[in-house]
């Protein structure tokens, strides 16, 4: 068994570490996007506690998934709202849990369709390892090394919470 | 829920023909999706890369400017592949039938055909004789349907005035010829409005026509007393030979949007219009350009409805094929 994981914790760290990584890149008034559903959520705690000075951005990836001809629609996909230009800006990608990095991967794709932003740093909250691709965080709340069967679910938003979850091994179950 | 040829079994879209036997929650699920797309237009890169690699034909059988180019755009805009198949002044015209056109187009790997024709019920049987892995929209058959301008109209309706129960929705002019309206009215229904009201001469109106779930009213002044929205419906052409109608300037008269015959209207009361508009015909251009207008709007609705109505179609093709 792995030890429980408390997000409120988690996320106290993920703040500190993502105000002093901020601190030291040096990169002035950037803005910040969160991946629906649960890195929005995430992001707009990170978004608050940090003082960002611009609205918080949300990215739904649906339509930059890689598995589209093999699992077809996502039900129930929310508009991206980026309430900014992002030309030229220092942009920090939050999302809940990094595991293969395809996510990370469609989202990338999604912002510069926007624009063509100054830098992109990525925050999350769980880096769980099990990258398919060269992708990596500059902040994690935490990092674990979990079998491809053991997934993190993260609830909310209101409290966060975080649960293990049994799952099929398979590793195509999608960004 | 039971497949048909537009649904599979687990109520995917197969294919888009009709709004005829589409639930309420599909017909809430296409603007759902409508609305996610909805904002790509206005981004730097106006794409998605969603149907990258996909083959999308536009076959139209009859002419049509608005309908073929935002399907074209819709299909471009989800990064899919698009041939434009005015199929009147080529294949057809040289004896080859439909199916073996078809059969053509799908020897060079199409994945969706999207149909225009004259003749009710074109699309079923493109539907009915493409191959399993091609999908069909229904972008116009004769009198009888037209889902996705139905859908954009539903989307318009929706993003302008929210609710769908409380509203009072009036239908203005050729009802007899038009697939839009039939297409509206089934939306409509299924959607729950509080009543759709049919407005038009008795010669351009369905016999039973009540049976669609209308109100039938012949005068434009007490037909669009408290209505929430007015469509008014193209007169072609053809219709203002006098057989159906005195003439265009009498019909205008009568049934023509103008401030004072909207004047029974709800003050927040929308017109909307399918386009192409014949000024001084279906509506005056104060009334056309006027704060009341949304058609405009429909017809930017319109790329996001078909770029939500290819990419449901795709998907429930996609899936089919791993299953």
């Amino acid at each position: 068994m792995s030890a429980p994981l408390d997000a409120g914790a988690l996320l106290d760290r993920l703040a500190d570490e993502l105000a002093r990584w901020l601190a030291q890149s040096g990169c002035s008034d950037p803005l910040m996007v969160g991946i629906h559903t649960g890195g929005a959520w995430v992001a707009e705690q990170l978004h608050a506690r940090l003082g960002f000075r611009e609205p918080l951005g949300r990215l739904d990836i649906a339509f930059y998934r890689d598995d589209f001809t093999r699992v077809g629609m996502h039900p129930q996909v929310r508009p991206s709202q980026l309430p900014f230009d992002v030309e030229g800006r220092h942009l920090v990608l939050v999302d809940d849990v990094l595991y293969t990095g395809r996510t990370i991967r469609a989202a990338l794709n999604e912002l510069f369709d926007y624009g063509r932003p100054a830098s992109v740093a990525l925050a999350v909250l769980i880096d769980r390892g099990g990258r398919e691709l060269p992708i990596a965080a500059d902040v994690a709340g935490t990092v674990l090394e979990l079998p491809p069967e053991r997934h993190v679910k993260l609830s909310g938003p209101e409290p966060l919470t975080l649960a293990y979850v049994e799952r099929g091994a398979g590793r195509e179950g999608g960004p | 829920m039971s497949a048909s040829l537009q649904v599979d079994a687990a109520g995917r879209l197969r294919h888009f023909l009709d709004v005829e036997g589409l639930s309420r929650q599909q017909l809430i699920e296409i603007m759902d999706t409508a609305e996610s797309f909805a904002g790509v237009g206005d981004r730097s890169v106006k794409k998605v890369p969603l149907l990258r690699g996909k083959t999308v034909v536009n076959l139209f059988f009859e002419a049509s400017t608005r309908t073929r180019t935002t399907f074209e755009l819709a299909a471009k805009r989800l990064s899919a592949d698009v041939l434009n198949l005015n199929v009147s002044t080529s294949a057809t015209t040289k004896g080859e039938s439909l199916l073996d056109t078809l059969r053509n187009l799908e020897a060079m790997q199409a994945d969706m055909f999207v149909v225009r024709h004259g003749e009710s019920g074109a699309a079923h049987f493109v539907a009915r004789h493409a191959a399993p892995h091609v999908g069909v929209i229904n972008a116009g058959d004769g009198c009888h349907a037209h889902p996705t301008q139905a859908m954009l109209d539903m989307f318009t309706i929706r993003r302008v005035k929210g609710e769908f129960t409380p509203l009072t929705v009036a239908i203005v002019g050729d009802i007899l010829h038009s697939r839009v309206a039939r297409s509206q009215i089934h939306a409509l229904n299924t959607l729950g409005v509080r009543e759709v009201r049919v407005i038009a001469p008795q010669t351009l109106l369905p016999p039973h026509v009540e049976q669609l779930g209308v109100q039938v009213h012949h005068d434009i002044v007490e037909g669009v007393r408290d209505a929430d929205v007015i469509i008014t419906l193209r007169l072609q052409r053809e219709r203002m030979d006098g057989r159906l109608l005195p003439s265009k300037h009498e019909y205008f008269q009568l049934y023509g949007l103008t401030e004072s015959n909207l004047s029974t209207a709800r003050p927040d009361a929308i017109v909307m219009h399918p386009g192409p508009i014949n000024r001084g015909v279906e509506l005056d251009s104060g009334t056309a350009d006027g704060p009341r207008s949304v058609i405009l709007q429909q017809v930017t609705h319109g790329i996001a409805i078909r770029m939500a109505v290819i990419s449901m179609v795709m998907a429930g093709h996609a899936v089919e094929a791993t299953a």
